[in-house]
């Protein structure tokens, strides 16, 4: 720990700490290697690839469980999944997908990249943000035990009432699926509330909000969509956890009540929630284009305000989901027109992009590969999205595999070929070394291949009228010719595999850049002559981020330091003046002396594990909501009295009266 | 001892820094300041939902068990009384705090937290008491989302008084970490909050017939 | 760890702070007369809500009116919004400005459903 609390050049042997009893019985976790290390940490970095394994194993758990529905749908009369199970199999995959795969992973790329952008040295609440992963992976585990434990949840990932009542959905799938999401709803609520704070308030002294990194600027956005969405889920859990556990009849028609209640309940969260999987992704290609074009992002204003603009709007258009419900004409044709109006900011980015791209020097990495496909395939997804948006049209595709073509296009498409865009991008900054770009093709290639295979029949499909959720078809409805559903199905199948494949092999290329025999070599410092602030550091970065506080006085300020714009008047001429080797030696030479970093503690953790004991006990036992409170209790009183930062003893050297640097960090 | 050797090391008061210009936020505001007004913001849409919930649900109930039939105006008021009173004395411990008294701070927040006490003990009684009547939780739709409002509602004061009994033994016993009056000042901060939920439930539930 | 210690610092903050500290200071003085002026218009609420009958249509404008001067009066001044930072207030509102709308648009929907 001391080591890295106080860099000097040259010295790499960990230094010996001496924990020091805080209070009580119990001493600081102050490890700085192994698995405590990891348990412990409050480093945004560390934490940030902890949400990023296990959103990534999350992926695989999601993949799998849509592999089985397409083998399942491949062909008439499927015998692989039960009806049962195949009603838990899609509930279960979208949950996994949404809150245990694009959310976390967009909490990844925030929680280690956010600091890096705005020059900080970590978030503003470090043991909130410890708190935030636990509590999200504390969730996920709790809703996956519930396939051991009588089967999962088995009634859409928007829960439809009454459907998910008691009578309908007699197993604890559902409670399960309501209390997880409740606790990885404490924890999309906590990191939203730390991120936005650290924007706030952490950015590097001369950045601006406008010379802040595009990408940070939507991670902004997304956290104050999280912090103002979550709370409405919460309420809707709340209510349907009273309902099923204890004899409520909120959604239940028979006792007069309005089942439309949960669905605009659901839908409030759901559609902010939409932009929350995709907007993140917006920011990486809006960082990774500019990149790989050699330009600056055109128009990085508009694209700053129409991304505001997307997550504002996206709170008046909840109700499209729901144009089939019978809302009356009113109703519908507000929405309607609010849904189409969130077109154009959308529109907006999309031109911009282009425009970015227009005229630049390409260079078609994997990573630029991924950007642009995100661009053409989230477009796709965008314009049935409009057809939706047209109620009288919408009517006809509600619930059948139309709308399961259009949200795959728009996430797969949109959210998740932009966190693959993210990966190949920042491998190199955030582990050292480079992910092959040969694997990297196939993988991009097959990706893109697999995902028009596996979701562009389900257009057809959809609009021939198969539903969603049925977990059979038979060959006699299946229809004649060029819109015969098997055929459609089976390609629709082989696409979702070719697609699985593909993912496999981003798999491979991450463990041969780092394992086997045709390990890559360290990455150079700066490979992608990148723009922003996080590549003024080493890769991986320090654990203090930076040498010294950068001072910013562009946007996009590595690209400024790097380069001399020596053109007159409007025409700019921009040479090199220095490399980025060149920078981090300035940096290192003018290292701040000794900055001190919040220390690891264990409270985090182990409040974050007493919710999911607190929420067995809700299904099983009620004295386990005492014991799991108790430990909360605990946690919380230890937390509160632990100061921030380690004694002084905990630190090796001792303090030699230097300048004492410390970060605004507090939580 | 080396007592103050230590804490210039530590440094785990941020505002100690502000001395030497160490410390640096862009705002120049606390952090958790932000936080807490930020979840307070956050909070909004939670009462919301379930305001609504009951707003919706007011006057789905069996004939003689509505609203209007089970109310008792007059004790209400009094305990709305009492938790607007203790908003009061928790501004005065804020303003203790600032002038760093900690005595007269500790007395205000210990009025606050009795207050408070009172009002959760106010509620517990108005329950038992509708319950007797025949309104429990499952009795209808009116009663159950009643009950989960204000139920929510007294949980939120519950957790005001625990927070602010802890406050007062961690004065008693210098635990603070940080900043004393920043501490008090955003436990008051969630007090007040939780005075407005009641305000706006005190009118829209209690005083306006369904 | 010396309890002494972290009592001297905590001194030194707060009066660091209070030079930094806002002009526009309530005296605890005017806060008591704040609260007298609240509890007299929750007096009022009550009697009003005696008179429904007589009232008419100017019962829940009325009402809903007091609500709001006493719900704007605490985070004015009990809570310090209007004179504090303009970030506190931007936080706070736009969570306070979409409950509102996002909740009585979805109650406006059930209207216009049973219509």
């Amino acid at each position: 720990m001391a080591l890295i609390e106080r860099p000097r050049t040259g010295d790499l042997t960990p230094a010996v700490a001496t924990p020091e009893a805080t209070y009580g019985a119990f001493r600081r976790p102050v490890e700085s290697t192994g698995w405590k290390s990891w348990l412990f940490t409050i480093d945004h970095k560390k934490i940030g690839i902890m949400y990023g394994v296990t959103a990534m194993f999350f992926f695989l758990v999601g993949g799998l469980e849509a592999l089985l529905i397409r083998a399942q749908l491949a062909g008439p009369n499927g015998t692989i999944l039960s009806a049962d199970k195949y009603n838990q199999m899609f509930t279960m995959h979208a949950t996994t997908m949404v809150f245990l795969f694009v959310m976390p992973m967009a909490a990844a790329f925030g929680n280690y990249f956010v600091p890096l952008q705005i020059g900080a040295r970590d978030v503003a609440f470090p043991r909130i943000n410890a708190f935030s992963f636990w509590c999200f992976l504390a969730g996920a585990i709790f809703i996956n035990t519930s396939w051991l434990l009588g089967g999962a949840a088995d009634g859409g990932w928007f829960m439809y009432a009454p459907n998910s009542s008691v009578p309908f959905s007699p197993t604890n799938g559902i409670d399960f699926w309501g209390l997880g999401l409740q606790i990885t709803g404490i924890a999309s609520l906590t990191g939203a509330i730390n991120l936005i704070v650290t924007v706030i308030n952490m950015r590097a002294p001369g950045m601006t909000f406008m010379k802040m990194p595009i990408f940070t600027w939507m991670i902004f956005v997304v956290q104050f969509l999280l912090v103002f969405a979550i709370p409405v889920i919460t309420v809707a859990l709340f209510l349907l956890m009273f309902q099923r556990s204890f004899d409520a009849t909120f959604f239940s028609v028979e006792a007069g009540a309005d089942p439309l209640l949960w669905q605009h309940l659901f839908w409030i969260f759901g559609h902010p929630e939409v932009y929350i999987l995709v907007l993140p992704s917006f920011g990486i290609v809006s960082e990774v284009l500019p990149v790989f074009s050699k330009k600056p992002l055109f128009g990085y204003p508009l694209v700053v305000f129409s991304g505001a603009a997307i997550g504002f709007v996206g709170w008046g258009v909840w109700a499209h989901h729901m144009f089939a419900s019978g809302l009356g004409p009113i109703s519908v044709a507000v929405f309607s027109v609010a849904t189409m109006a969130i077109a154009i900011p959308t529109g907006v980015k999309i031109v911009n992009w282009v425009m970015t791209m227009w005229g630049g020097k390409l260079r078609y990495t994997v990573a630029m590969l991924f950007a642009i496909g995100l661009i053409v395939q989230f477009t796709i997804g965008g314009l049935s999205g409009v057809t939706h948006a047209v109620a009288p049209s919408d009517t006809q595709q509600t619930d059948t595999y139309y709308i399961v073509a259009h949200f795959h296009y728009v996430l797969f498409g949109g959210a998740i070929l932009g966190i693959f865009a993210g990966l190949y991008y920042w491998w190199p900054k955030m582990f050292g070394r480079m992910l092959s770009e040969k694997i990297g093709m196939w993988n991009f290639w097959l990706m893109i291949i697999g995902l028009n295979m596996a979701f562009g029949p389900m257009h057809i499909i959809g609009l021939q009228g198969q539903p969603r959720r049925m977990y059979v078809w038979t060959e006699a409805r299946a229809g004649e010719g060029f819109f015969n559903l098997g055929f459609w199905n089976l390609i629709s199948s082989i696409g979702a595999f070719v697609l699985g494949f593909g993912v496999l092999l981003f798999f491979y290329n991450a463990w041969r850049t780092h394992f086997g025999k045709h390990k890559a070599p360290p990455a150079p410092l700066d490979p992608w002559d990148a723009r922003s602030l996080e590549w003024l550091t080493t890769s991986p970065p320090k654990e203090v981020n930076f040498d010294r506080t950068p001072v910013v006085s562009h946007l996009d300020e590595f690209f400024h330091r790097k380069y001399e714009d020596r053109g007159e008047g409007d025409r700019h001429d921009f040479v090199q003046v220095a490399t980025a080797e060149e920078l981090l030696a300035i940096e290192e030479a003018n290292a701040d002396a000794d900055i001190h970093l919040p220390s690891p503690s264990f409270w985090p953790i182990l409040l974050a594990f007493s919710l999911p004991i607190m929420a067995y006990g809700v299904i099983y036992n009620i004295i386990m909501i005492a014991v799991g409170a108790g430990i909360a209790l605990l946690a919380m009183y230890g937390w509160a009295l632990e100061p921030a930062t380690a004694p002084a003893s905990d630190y090796d050297p001792p303090e030699d009266g230097g300048t004492d640097l410390e970060l605004a960090t507090n939580g | 001892m080396a007592d103050t050797a230590v804490h210039t090391a530590a440094g785990h008061d941020d505002h100690h820094d502000d001395h030497h210009g160490g410390h640096y936020t862009s705002t120049g505001l606390s952090n958790n300041k932000l936080a807490m007004w930020l979840f307070l913001g956050s909070e909004c849409l939670l009462f919301g939902g379930l305001i609504s919930t009951y707003m919706l649900y007011r006057g789905r109930h069996t004939s003689n068990l509505g609203p209007d039939q089970v109310w008792d105006i007059p004790f209400t008021s009094a305990s709305s009384f009492v938790l607007l009173m203790s908003s009061l004395t928790m501004v005065l411990a804020v303003t203790a705090a600032k002038r760093h008294d900690d005595r007269t701070t500790n007395v205000w927040l210990s009025i606050t937290a009795i207050l408070g006490s009172l009002f959760v003990a106010g509620q517990v009684y108005e329950f038992t008491t509708f319950y007797r009547e025949g309104l429990g939780f499952t009795t209808s739709l009116f009663s159950s989302s009643f009950y989960t409002l204000t139920g929510f509602h007294g949980v939120h004061v519950t957790v005001g008084v625990i927070l602010l009994l802890s406050v007062v033994g961690m004065i008693i016993r210098n635990r603070i970490p940080g900043d004393k009056a920043e501490v008090v000042e955003l436990v008051g901060l969630y007090w007040h909050f939780v005075d407005i939920v009641w305000i706006l439930i005190f009118t829209l539930v209690y005083l306006i017939p369904a | 760890m010396s309890t002494e210690t972290e009592n001297a610092t905590t001194d030194d903050e707060i009066d660091f702070r209070e030079a930094d500290d806002h002009v526009d200071h309530w005296t605890d003085l005017q806060f008591v007369y704040l609260a007298i002026g609240l509890a007299i218009v929750t007096a009022i609420e009550v009697a009003l809500s005696y008179m429904v009958d007589d009232l008419g249509a100017l019962f829940l404008p009325l009402l809903l009116i007091l609500m709001l001067i006493k719900f704007f009066s605490v985070v004015f001044y009990f809570m310090h919004l209007k004179f504090d930072n303009r970030w506190f207030s931007i936080l706070f509102y736009m969570g306070l400005v979409l409950a509102v709308g996002v909740y009585i648009a979805a109650l406006l929907t059930f209207q216009f459903f049973s219509a």
